[in-house]
């Protein structure tokens, strides 16, 4: 059996690589994992000029093949034939920025000596005109002894060219490698190396105005600079509610038609209970917050594409110096807000281990999308729709202090951690900065794709399942006359021990039992409750009562805000659990992470059921 | 007239006159390797943070590059004549 040809896509971060590989793959992408660590290993197929078919695998970006983090590992062991899980490729596409020619010849020239066929991207050759940057290919061939082909992914220009390119090139014989490679492994000298071709490609240098730096004059500047972020951060989660508020009417107009074609079709019973209160009822309640979820992650993917979200953390770095940490960790950390999973799995561009560990820490402080459908679902029934002048209306308000109280928690945290179980090291706050760049919107689409696939699956796997459970566990046995579906049943048992143990904090029996099933995924917490609800309600005009209105007819409002305080602090999530293991290789991390937050959430919750109980609320 | 980097004026082209390798912990080193630092290299300091102008925005060669005033301390460097 012949295999199909595997073209491995190498680069510096920065060099527009993902861009290229959307452009040649189109959204036929496959996301796996490598076996063993948790670099994703993203690919896709395509068809070359002749018809052949070829497997193009897209690797993390390096700066060099002496790797300082897992990505680069990876990277690394790939093109070396070394890495578990992945054949040696038949050929290589090198993506170079034609606008840092100097500094990524330098990982070229590594790559090249490997002497596999190699074909070389010279990307973004539109932004390196616009600042006045002529550089010639031609010459850059015979330096290097490849073919190179112009290509400005983000527009997709060049792709049939590097298809040619690759046809030629995959299939050709290995080179030996010239020299013993010690002049690839001293990195001062290949540098040297590096600019001097760099400096023999460039035809013609003007010193054209460079946007960036234009953009950025404003954008760092000292005082509109930071006001500036705080705008965008305020458009940012304001536009998550306000955006979704239409498309969520229509998923919840979609889940509820649908409970009335199952309600028409199958007769009452187990399997309609099942249908309507269990699959629709309990998965619906965490669908409709996709629309929300979506409009997060279409301002994180902007913020990258752009080039803005290392001004941010630019921005960001003397704050986080103050409690020991760096702008570097303010990426993961806003990442976090939309999902806390890529956050930690971000973490993996901070080198130094200590300052790694506190930002994976308290990357689950920072409110993520997961929370949102529980704070909505709260603050709708509880929290008046009342302005409190300017324009800010209260449920905001609530919400926006939900989210402050996660960042200062975070903050708060990380001073302690970096005192104590973090303790020492200082790596500082190096980075680079990209240009500015208009995104491509079919990158953008591409990236929102994915995420909600994840975010559906996720509903149709995790919550789906732990929301069946829970309807069997609340549905049996079944209650004897006089007894409540809720108090005879197994989940209501086990409730009730927990029950124990939360009364203090101000926590009812149906908390407790929609704590446990939630501990899968937060957003099933509201699952759970409209699940629990809606089996315990007998009367037919009862149960179409919404959550809301459940909530609001049972819960005290000091319930409500401790019930709030907990998920600002609860770790209530397996998936951070799950990948924090993997992160940090072990269990002696997610295990103190599960400890101390819960820790947190007890506290907080209880604090803030006694403080609104003695204020009468 | 050579300065370090954390003294540089704003947008005042330099080249790297020479930097204190052993000043700086071999990841950073490194690190600041792969981002183009080097003797002989152009450079200019951009942009500074809110609060004190740190960190500071570097153009070194071609990129524009985040380091703290810290770190700037190991890089000296001479405003190229113009």
């Amino acid at each position: 059996m012949t295999s199909i040809p595997l073209v491995a896509v190498v680069g510096n971060p920065n060099a527009g690589k993902s861009a290229l590989f959307n452009m040649l793959t189109g959204a036929r992408q496959k996301v796996g994992n490598y076996p063993g660590v948790t670099v994703e290993r993203k690919s896709g197929r395509l068809s070359l000029p002749d018809g052949r078919p070829l497997e193009l695998v897209d690797l993390p970006g390096a700066y060099s093949l002496d790797p300082s983090s897992p990505d680069e590992e990876v990277t690394r062991d790939v093109v070396l034939g070394k890495q578990q899980g992945e054949r040696l490729p038949d050929a290589l596409l090198l993506v170079l920025d034609a606008t840092n020619l100097d500094n990524h010849l330098r990982f070229a020239l590594q790559i090249i000596a490997l002497g596999l066929p190699t074909v070389i991207a010279l990307n973004m050759v539109d932004l390196a005109r616009r600042d006045g940057l002529e550089i010639d290919p031609q010459a850059l061939e015979r330096e290097l002894g490849v073919p190179v082909v112009e290509t400005v992914a983000v527009r997709r220009r060049g792709g049939d060219e590097i298809k040619e390119a690759l046809s030629g090139a995959v299939g050709a014989a290995r080179r030996v490698r010239a020299g013993d490679g010690a002049e690839e492994r001293d990195i001062a000298a290949l540098q040297r190396r590096a600019r001097a071709i760099a400096r023999a490609a460039t035809v013609g240098e003007t010193g054209a105005r460079r946007w960036t730096h234009f953009i950025d004059h404003v954008a760092l500047h000292p005082v509109a600079g930071p006001l500036i972020f705080a705008a965008i951060m305020f458009l940012m989660f304001q536009a998550v509610f306000a955006w979704s508020e239409a498309p969520i009417g229509w998923l919840e107009d979609l889940i509820a038609s649908s409970q009335g074609l199952v309600v028409d079709a199958i007769p009452a019973g187990f399997l309609r209970s099942m249908l309507v209160d269990g699959v629709l009822g309990g998965v619906g309640a965490v669908i409709v917050f996709l629309p929300q979820i979506l409009i997060l992650f279409l301002f994180i993917l902007l913020l990258e594409a752009t080039g803005y979200m290392v001004r941010a953390a630019f921005l960001m770095d003397r704050l986080m110096a103050r409690v020991g940490l760096s702008g570097h960790a303010f990426i993961p950390l806003l990442s976090s807000f939309a999902c806390a999973v890529p956050g930690i799995m971000a973490t993996r561009t901070i080198e130094d281990p200590k300052h790694r560990i506190t930002t994976i820490l308290i990357a689950p402080l920072m409110t993520c999308s997961a929370r949102l459908p529980v704070y909505a679902v709260i603050i709708g029934a509880f929290i008046p729709a009342t302005s409190v002048g300017w324009g800010v209306g209260l449920q905001g308000l609530v919400l926006f202090g939900l989210y402050a109280l996660g960042i200062v928690g975070a903050l708060l945290a990380a001073l302690v951690l970096r005192r104590t179980v973090a303790k020492g090291s200082h790596q500082g706050f190096m980075m680079e900065m990209p240009k500015y760049q208009v995104p491509s919107i079919r990158d953008v689409a591409i990236g929102l794709w994915t995420r909600a696939m994840i975010f559906l699956k996720r509903a149709g796997t995790i919550i789906l399942i732990s929301t069946i459970i829970l309807w069997a566990l609340l549905s049996f046995p079944q209650p004897k006359p006089g007894e409540t579906a809720l108090d005879s049943s197994i989940a209501g048992k086990i409730a009730s021990v927990l029950e124990v143990g939360l009364r203090p904090i101000g926590f009812n029996h149906e908390i407790a039992l929609a704590l446990v099933p939630a501990m899968a995924a937060r957003e099933v917490a509201v699952s759970a409750l409209a699940t629990a609800y809606s089996i315990q309600t007998e009367d037919e005009t009862k149960a179409e009562q919404s959550l809301t209105e459940q909530l609001r007819g049972r819960w005290s409002l000091p319930t409500a805000l401790a019930f709030l305080a907990w998920f600002v602090f609860a770790p209530q999530c397996l998936s951070t659990v799950a990948v924090t293991r993997r992160e940090t290789n072990g269990w002696k991390w997610p295990a103190f992470m599960l400890a101390y937050l819960f820790a947190l959430a007890y506290l907080a919750a209880g604090a803030t059921f006694w403080a609104a109980t003695a204020l009468g609320l | 007239m050579s300065l370090r980097l954390d003294q540089l004026p704003f947008r005042t082209p330099a080249t790297v006159t020479g930097v204190e390798w052993t000043s700086l912990t071999p990841i950073e080193a490194r690190r600041l390797r792969n981002l183009g630092l080097d003797e002989g290299v152009a450079i200019e300091a951009l942009h500074g943070g809110p609060v004190g102008r740190d960190p500071l925005a570097v153009r070194i060669g071609r990129m524009m590059v985040a380091i703290r005033r810290s770190h700037a301390q190991a890089v000296m460097v001479e405003a190229t004549a113009t």
